[in-house]
């Protein structure tokens, strides 16, 4: 990361002294400055107001209309959280995402270490199939998965006289696809910034490789792991596209329940039920941050927190 | 590195060498088998019935015909609607993201990583409960439309169930992926360069023209890739803020696969779409290598 180095020579820079400027430049440069910082609070204020919105109309006292105000209260997470079908629903999206985050970590993880090892061509052809994965709609994938699905329970129960539905394999079966192209960048990009000689250290003391990925490699690859894991739950636990195509009959999940909801209108019930889910989603997010810039800290690097993961692996 | 030589002079060659293999196909067979059935068997599919015809009562019957493709060519407006709005939808992200970047990147100082921190929270946060919120946002019932109603006169003024409604919810839920790639170019860029220019007497509006966009234009390009691709194939937006009435690719797709239940003609219009994806980004990878070499020369 040359990037750090930059703002200190630019601090020294912009404070050189004797720059000749004209009083209608100044008042320009003052304006510019000001429009750049008024536009930057107005995007966070775009940004974010959704999720007060919805927060804020969670906690109306109200049975009338959503936004009609009266009062603030508890009430609807009391009706949401007792409501049988959010229970089912709430069930649902753990039975779906914690599978799909233990095998999407492990199989991601696992490739990306067996990618070491391959020729650069197998690679190659791995690495296109991983961004394939990315760049198909997502909705393109939801319906092929779906079509596939169809024909295969169709020819199976033909030829073996076995009926197989729709459920939470099919979801998962499907999450696991998506998730598993992100833990593999997740700690690809970590592998590839991981110091070589720890693990040639090792060898050269004679640790066995199995011992060498214990003590060496798995413990600097941990944060990359962590992350992808509390990403990939996070995703399989919000996604609504590829769950509603793969879903069977009492399967649906909570971002199924909210789309049914928010097609019918938007009720309280359904802001209190989004504010639970956020706080969840939010909460691991900010877990994942935790556990990446703590691991940073210990072993001195810099970036490699979720902010320049994404940004490294966008740039 | 010697020793490494040795261990592999002790060790019998073939066993070891099969173990290692072994072990390859274990660490990488998961995944393979993943992307093997789960990607390639159902675009794999898709192609093929692509060519195929509707079965009587909904699905496929297998054939070799281009009837679905030439369908598909014949009534291009999903097509024409989800390019049109994935354009604007990528010039809006563009005019709200690249003064964003850019104060983050040279203004925020200490600030950054909190200001990055805030743009990812919401990005991968739910994208249905942000998107379904701009329901009541642009709501008639004490919303924008109501607000901007009453301001107007008009009882019936609407914003939910138009293209506007559409287009906010996608430059809403598309941003950070523009921000991200532009505030990494614009973080490494050389502000001595900038500096430069000013001595040498150059307005700013030059300085930005000449300096600063050449030096953004990579990360321009990609965050454009990057928002462009997934808003071509967005559903979720469309339908909940457009109330389905713009029509993009993505509901054309559920039409022709779920209510029509023609899956030969959904499947030319899904291989329309993903030969659109592959070419933007085979156009990206041709700029991105064309530039490569160009700053190749300039800097070194």
């Amino acid at each position: 990361m040359t990037a750090g180095t930059i703002p200190k020579k630019t601090a020294a820079t912009t404070q050189l002294p004797g720059r000749r400027e004209s009083r209608s430049f100044d008042r320009w440069a003052a304006l510019v400055e000001g429009w750049l910082r008024a536009h930057t609070i107005l995007v966070y204020v775009f940004l974010y107001l959704p999720i007060f919105v919805v927060v804020l109309f969670a906690f109306n006292d109200t049975n009338r209309r959503v936004t009609a105000w009266d009062g603030f209260s508890f009430k609807w997470f009391g009706v949401a959280l007792g409501d049988t079908v959010v229970q089912k629903a709430l069930l649902n999206s753990f039975l779906v995402a914690v599978p799909t985050a233990v095998l999407a970590t492990m199989f991601g993880t696992m490739a990306a270490l067996g990618l070491q090892r391959v020729g650069k061509k197998s690679r190659l052809f791995f690495d296109a199939l991983t961004y394939t994965s990315i760049i198909v709609p997502e909705i393109v994938i939801a319906l092929a998965t779906l079509v596939l699905f169809a024909t295969g329970f169709d020819f199976i129960q033909s030829t073996f006289g076995i009926k197989l539905n729709f459920g939470h394999p099919t979801i998962i079966a499907a999450h696991v696809l998506f998730n598993i192209s992100l833990v593999l960048l997740l700690v690809r990009a970590r592998l590839s910034g991981m110091d070589r000689t720890l693990v040639e250290a090792s060898s050269d003391l004679f640790a066995t490789p199995w011992r060498t990925f214990v003590q060496i490699t798995f413990p600097m690859l941990l944060p990359a792991i962590v992350a992808g894991f509390l990403l990939s739950f996070t995703f399989s636990f919000d996604d609504y596209v590829i769950t509603t195509f793969t879903s069977g009959p009492g399967s649906s999940t909570l971002p199924l329940f909210i789309f049914g909801q928010v097609k019918r209108g938007v009720t309280p019930e359904t802001n209190a039920v989004a504010t639970i889910i956020l706080a969840f989603t939010i909460g691991m997010l900010l877990c994942a941050q935790m556990v990446l810039s703590w691991q940073n800290r210990r072993s001195g690097r810099k970036g490699g927190d979720m902010a320049s993961l994404v940004a490294e692996q966008s740039g | 590195m010697t020793a490494e030589v040795t261990h592999d002079v002790m060790e019998p060659a073939k066993p070891g060498r099969l173990r290692n293999g072994l072990l390859t196909t274990l660490l990488v067979g998961p995944a393979a088998l993943w992307y093997v059935v789960l990607l390639v068997l159902p675009l794999a599919i898709v192609v093929i019935f692509s060519f195929g015809t509707r079965a009587k009562n909904g699905g496929y019957e297998p054939g070799f015909v281009f009837d679905n493709y030439i369908r598909a060519l014949e009534r291009p407006d999903p097509f024409i609607a989800s390019l049109a709005m994935a354009s604007a939808g990528a010039i809006g992200c563009l005019l709200v993201g690249l003064p964003l970047a850019y104060f983050i990147a040279t203004r925020a100082g200490k600030r950054k990583s909190l200001l990055i921190l805030l743009l990812v929270v919401p990005f991968w946060t739910s994208f249905l409960i942000r998107t379904y919120s701009w329901l009541i946002i642009l709501g008639p019932d004490n919303g924008l439309a109501g607000v901007l109603g009453g301001i107007v006169g008009d009882e019936d003024f609407r914003i939910l169930g138009t293209p506007v409604a559409v287009l906010i919810g996608l430059v809403y839920g598309y941003l950070p992926l523009m921000v991200f790639p532009l505030y990494v170019t614009l973080e490494r860029m050389d502000r001595t360069l900038i500096e430069a220019s000013k001595d040498l007497g150059a307005a700013r509006w030059a300085t930005f023209r000449q300096i600063t966009l050449p030096i953004a234009l990579p990360g321009l390009v990609t965050g454009t890739i990057l928002v462009f691709i997934p808003m071509m194939g967005e559903y979720v937006i469309p339908q909940i803020l457009g109330y389905g009435r713009t029509y993009l690719m993505g509901n054309a797709l559920v039409t022709d696969f779920l209510e029509a239940r023609n899956w030969p003609s959904g499947s030319a219009r899904a291989v329309f779409l993903i030969m659109i994806m592959f070419a933007t980004i085979a156009g990206y990878l041709w700029f991105v290598n064309r530039g490569r070499q160009a700053r190749d020369v300039s800097v070194l």
